[in-house]
């Protein structure tokens, strides 16, 4: 009679742990730390293109100073910032890391929309070939957020859901930040305009 | 009378066709006799190195940027080697007049983003500039195969392991019918059954099928065996109808993974 209360109990104490998300929670935070570092990586590849591009650049438009400083001055904010996983856990760390790493993105930008108009420039191999790697960093990006934010989102639905709620309470899980839509992809895609009369 | 302007930014997005070739045009661009000699190409390729490449052409990615519609579709199709993701998606949007090549994460080292921008831009663009678009195509796969080939990769599996894990399912099946009966007669139902389940995973594991799904074969003999021979005559009836098909078609993408890697270009 005993041991039947006792595996009755073991039963009940297993099936807690399976429904109350506690095992959801470890795989969506592992899946959402495996898909932030993969941002982090990208990242990483875009800051070491940096320094190869602005000296390529220098050496056909090195007037172009402007441009030049806003590039350096933006790649050496997001080299000094420090990037550890606990970034994550930190809203307001994650807001800093999201807007240097936006401010690095629009540099570039504007940099490469000035080498537009320097025709030696564009035909240097080396500037095309950094450029291509750039893209495809670029691209890399764009993919790994987006892979990041579906894994924050599953994630944050299951902390926040009720009863799992009750149990991220009690073991400290709290939901993830996620990008904003400030996706340059999605920006830059221009939304078709209807004009209707209503 | 007031204008509203409604800004529609979800947009119909371009629905990704099924991945029923290695070579798909949506565009008519390429004769029957041109596919199929693609096809071909690729087809040998992957047969001797295991790496998958394919084709797509379609009239238009809008509303999104090339980028995105390709990551979509080398997410569905997933081409490549399920560990090794050595796939390759070559996609022209033709009335957009963009191009890119799509890379697998495992074959990013043999076409980085530079080399598949130069593919593009001293390759695919000059022909496709004189309209030329089979040329550049089969140039550009070429390429693709040179730089593939020279990367090490496990070589790839045997083409028959499948054929003769099918097969064998139905003798699994037929085999587990007669040998649970006899077992469960002589050592009772759950000893049967064990007996049983452990022999057809032993079996199915010997005749190099995968272990994992050996011994989900043999668990799902040892509950058939359980069930009773009643319960597994109907499920045998009704178990083996699938599978078929051609014996020369293609399995579709192998399960690779894809992180956007490449390059895009236009002409």
């Amino acid at each position: 009679m005993k041991h039947l209360v006792l595996r009755f109990l073991a039963v009940l104490f297993v099936l807690s742990l399976t429904g109350c998300g506690y095992n959801t929670f470890q795989s969506l935070d592992e899946e959402s730390k495996a898909s932030w570092s993969e941002v982090l990586n990208q990242y990483q590849r875009r800051a070491d293109l940096v320094p190869n591009l602005v000296n390529v650049v220098k050496g056909y438009a090195s007037h172009e100073k402007e441009v030049l400083t806003q590039v350096a001055d933006a790649r050496s904010k997001v080299g000094s910032m420090q990037v550890t996983p606990e970034l994550l856990n930190d809203p307001e760390a994650f807001a800093k890391f999201q807007a240097a790493q936006g401010q690095l993105t629009s540099a570039l930008s504007r940099l490469l929309a000035v080498s537009e108009n320097y025709p030696n420039l564009k035909a240097d191999q080396g500037f095309r070939d950094l450029q291509a790697q750039l893209e495809g960093t670029e691209n890399r990006i764009t993919v790994a957020r987006n892979r990041y934010i579906e894994t924050i989102k599953n994630y944050n639905v299951a902390v926040r859901s009720f009863p799992n709620n009750l149990t991220a309470m009690a073991l400290g899980y709290k939901a993830k930040p996620s990008f904003t839509v400030e996706n340059e992809k999605a920006i830059s895609v221009a939304p078709t305009v209807n004009f209707e009369s209503k | 009378m007031m204008l509203f302007a409604s800004f529609n930014v979800h947009a119909e997005l371009v629905p990704i066709p099924a991945l029923q070739h290695r070579v798909t045009d949506l565009t008519q661009t390429l004769s029957a006799q041109q596919q199929s000699a693609l096809e071909q190409k690729v087809a040998a390729f992957e047969q001797e190195k295991g790496s998958q490449i394919a084709v797509l052409i379609i009239p238009t990615t809008q509303p999104e940027v090339i980028e995105q519609y390709s990551i979509r579709v080398a997410e569905a199709w997933k081409l490549g080697r399920e560990k090794e993701d050595d796939g390759v998606l070559l996609l022209v949007a033709k009335d957009d007049r963009k191009m890119r090549i799509e890379v697998g994460y495992g074959l990013e080292g043999a076409i980085p983003d530079l080399i598949a921008k130069r593919v593009i831009t001293e390759i695919m663009a000059p022909s496709f500039k004189q309209g030329d678009f089979y040329g550049g195509i089969t140039k550009a796969v070429d390429a693709l195969i040179g730089l593939i080939a020279g990367e090490q990769l496990p070589a790839p599996a045997k083409h028959n392991n499948q054929s003769s894990f099918s097969d064998l399912l139905p003798l699994l099946l037929v085999g587990g019918l007669i040998l649970g009966s006899i077992l469960r007669a002589v050592f009772g139902d759950f000893f049967g059954g064990v007996l049983n389940g452990g022999i057809i995973a032993v079996l199915a594991w010997f005749f190099g099928v995968a272990l994992l799904i050996a011994l989900l074969l043999g668990i799902v003999a040892f509950i058939l065996t359980l069930i009773g021979s009643s319960g597994l005559g109907q499920l045998g009836g009704g178990g083996y109808s699938g599978g078929g098909g051609h014996s020369d078609s293609w399995s579709g993408g192998g399960g690779g993974d894809f992180g956007g890697g490449g390059a895009s270009g236009d002409w």
